[in-house]
């Protein structure tokens, strides 16, 4: 099979080379078959790293370390339908109905940005580059169940043309392309992304669909366990609920060094820190006083943490400046949802405004380190 | 005290000049290209700010506003309003201050002076500084609220235009379409910013 994908392949290349028959369409080609294999491109000139890694393999990475936390959103967005309209159902009709429920989401949020994607490559002559592939399954996994898919549609040609492609597309964004699309919807439709009836799939008016953030800023009980919000087992968005299939994936990014550590465990500990402090801070505020460790697995927290603040594009690159990068992620998102009422979850806009002050820290940490060996040349 | 941190967090994250009340932008959008001339400029426009709020604060206190000149004594000039020349009297303080640092920044740092080129002179009609002083004229400030009020929004500008020039010094690698280039990618940075920056509003402190 692997061999004949190679040979026809091969067949095919000189039609979309320069002078073939499909020349226009040459950058489609040339993403197809560097999907399927790795590109035999070696440099001209000097020494080289011979990797099979690339662009490509880099994405399907984190694309495989998200599976988890996917297979684990269309599970939960069945259960808690099927909790909420007070029916039993099997494992089987749940993990069917959540299908039912979030594929659809994912097709469009695909179809859009890549569709788009090949549309930008075409006319501009560049390589189709395959950071869609994240985005593409991030955008559904961040949004409710109960978005409609115009809105998915919208959110990611916003996200895909303003966010990425007119800087020169992918490696250049500012923003988090998928937390771009997140943030467009959330100001421009705040009713179809907040509140306490988009969480669950169709479910009856009187079945409170609060999430837990909603239930603690409002002063309410939480609702559920520290064990449950762990595990996943509560309304929210399609893929943040679980922090257990969070940190599966968390692992898989770890152990092939794609995700950065620094990153990851900076936020924690930021968010951990700050929800410390304001727990001593508390008084009768019962935000404030609410144990630190929940705010850590409640909400998009984990999410953000994993999957959106390790951007290797929109975060910062020095390796100093990655954890005050995240720290201040993990304290601003404590800050934001205790402390600002305009907001139930802090997570997405904490790390949008780290994405927009991550160039001026990188620039800082470079001229401190220019300085530092500045003056250790001049001891010599 | 707590009134006085609120002010000045406020001043800098909530309401932000550039992210706000989209003030100051002419300099904001030109002398964003390099990180050391930001700084420079976003120094300057602090240092303006921070000066020039509370000297207009006095003269709106003692000269401009209704009933201001009572202290002098005389009966015609305690009932009087010189409300109509506030516009006047700020921007004749504001241009006098300008000119001043223009020429303390030209005698030490001759670089920077010419770095700024024409956008130093500017300073004195930048939307961001005469913005400010009627905010605080506006507001219920009294002397100590409207300097720090002053030096808030002075940092809030300068925090925003060296996020924007670290981010267009690293947008020199990007590929940014022909017509786009220059101020029209510049605009869709500064609208992603305010993203970011959105995170503030609603803030209470």
């Amino acid at each position: 099979m692997k061999q004949f994908l190679k040979e026809k392949l091969e067949i095919a290349r000189p039609l979309f080379e320069k002078g073939g028959k499909f020349e226009k369409l040459h950058s489609v080609y040339d993403g197809f078959a560097t999907f399927l294999f790795v590109p035999g491109h070696t440099t001209h000139t000097g020494a080289h790293i011979r990797d099979g890694i690339d662009l490509k393999r880099t994405m399907f990475t984190v694309v495989i370390s998200l599976v988890p936390a996917l297979l684990f959103g269309i599970w939960n967005v069945g259960y808690q339908h099927f909790l909420a309209i007070g029916e039993k159902a099997a494992f089987i009709d749940q993990f069917l109905y959540g299908s039912l429920a979030v594929l659809p989401i994912l097709v469009v949020s695909y179809a859009v940005g890549l569709g788009i994607e090949f549309a930008f490559a075409q006319f501009r002559g560049h390589a189709i580059n395959e950071g869609f592939l994240v985005s593409g399954i991030l955008i559904p996994l961040i949004l409710p169940p109960t978005t409609p898919l115009w809105m998915v549609a919208v959110g990611t040609a916003f996200a895909v043309i303003i966010g990425k492609e007119v800087f020169g597309g992918t490696g250049m964004n500012l923003l988090n392309p998928a937390l771009t699309a997140r943030v467009f919807l959330f100001f421009a439709y705040p009713a179809a992304l907040s509140g306490d009836i988009v969480w669950i799939a169709d479910k009856p008016d009187a079945y409170s669909g609060a999430t837990m953030l909603a239930n603690a800023a409002a002063g309410a009980p939480l609702g559920y366990s520290f064990l449950d919000a762990f595990l996943g087992i509560i309304p929210g968005s399609i893929g943040e609920t679980s922090t257990l299939m969070i940190l599966i994936g968390a692992i898989i990014l770890f152990a092939t060094g794609i995700g950065s550590w620094k990153i990851m465990v900076s936020v924690f500990a930021g968010g951990w820190f700050m929800g410390l402090l304001m727990n001593l801070l508390a008084g009768d505020n019962s935000f404030m006083a609410m144990p630190a460790h929940y705010h850590l697995v409640i909400g998009g927290f984990a999410f953000g943490a994993v999957f959106m603040a390790t951007d290797p594009v929109s975060a910062a690159q020095t390796e100093r400046g990655k954890i005050l990068y995240g720290v201040l992620i993990g304290v601003l998102t404590v800050m934001i949802r205790v402390w600002n009422p305009a907001y139930p979850e802090g997570m997405m806009m904490a790390i949008l405004l780290m994405n927009v002050f991550a160039p001026l820290i990188d620039y800082f940490t470079i001229e401190a380190n220019k300085k530092r060996r500045l003056s250790r040349a001049k001891n010599i | 005290m707590e009134n006085i941190i609120s002010i000045f967090v406020k001043s800098i994250f909530v309401d932000n000049m550039i992210f706000a009340y989209f003030l100051g932008m002419c300099s904001y959008l030109a002398v964003s290209k390099k990180v050391s001339t930001a700084i420079g400029l976003g120094v300057a426009v602090t240092f303006v700010l921070g000066i020039t709020a509370p000297l207009n604060w006095l003269a709106f206190e003692y000269f401009l506003k209704p009933g201001a000149m009572a202290w002098t004594g005389i009966p015609t000039l305690a009932t009087a309003d010189l409300g109509f020349i506030g516009l006047i009297v700020y921007i004749a303080v504001i241009a006098s201050f300008v000119q001043l640092l223009e020429m303390i920044i030209e005698k030490f740092s001759p670089a920077l002076y010419s770095a700024l080129g024409i956008f130093l002179p500017l300073i004195a009609v930048n939307c961001a500084i005469l913005g400010g002083v009627l905010f605080m004229v506006a507001r219920p400030y009294n002397l100590a609220e409207a300097t720090t009020f002053g030096v808030g929004s002075g940092i809030g500008w300068f925090l925003a235009v060296v996020a924007l020039a670290a981010i267009r010094e690293k947008m020199k690698y990007s590929a940014v379409p022909a017509p786009l280039r220059g101020l029209g990618i510049t605009f869709i940075i500064v609208g992603l910013m305010a993203f970011g920056f959105l995170s503030f509003m609603g803030f209470t402190i």
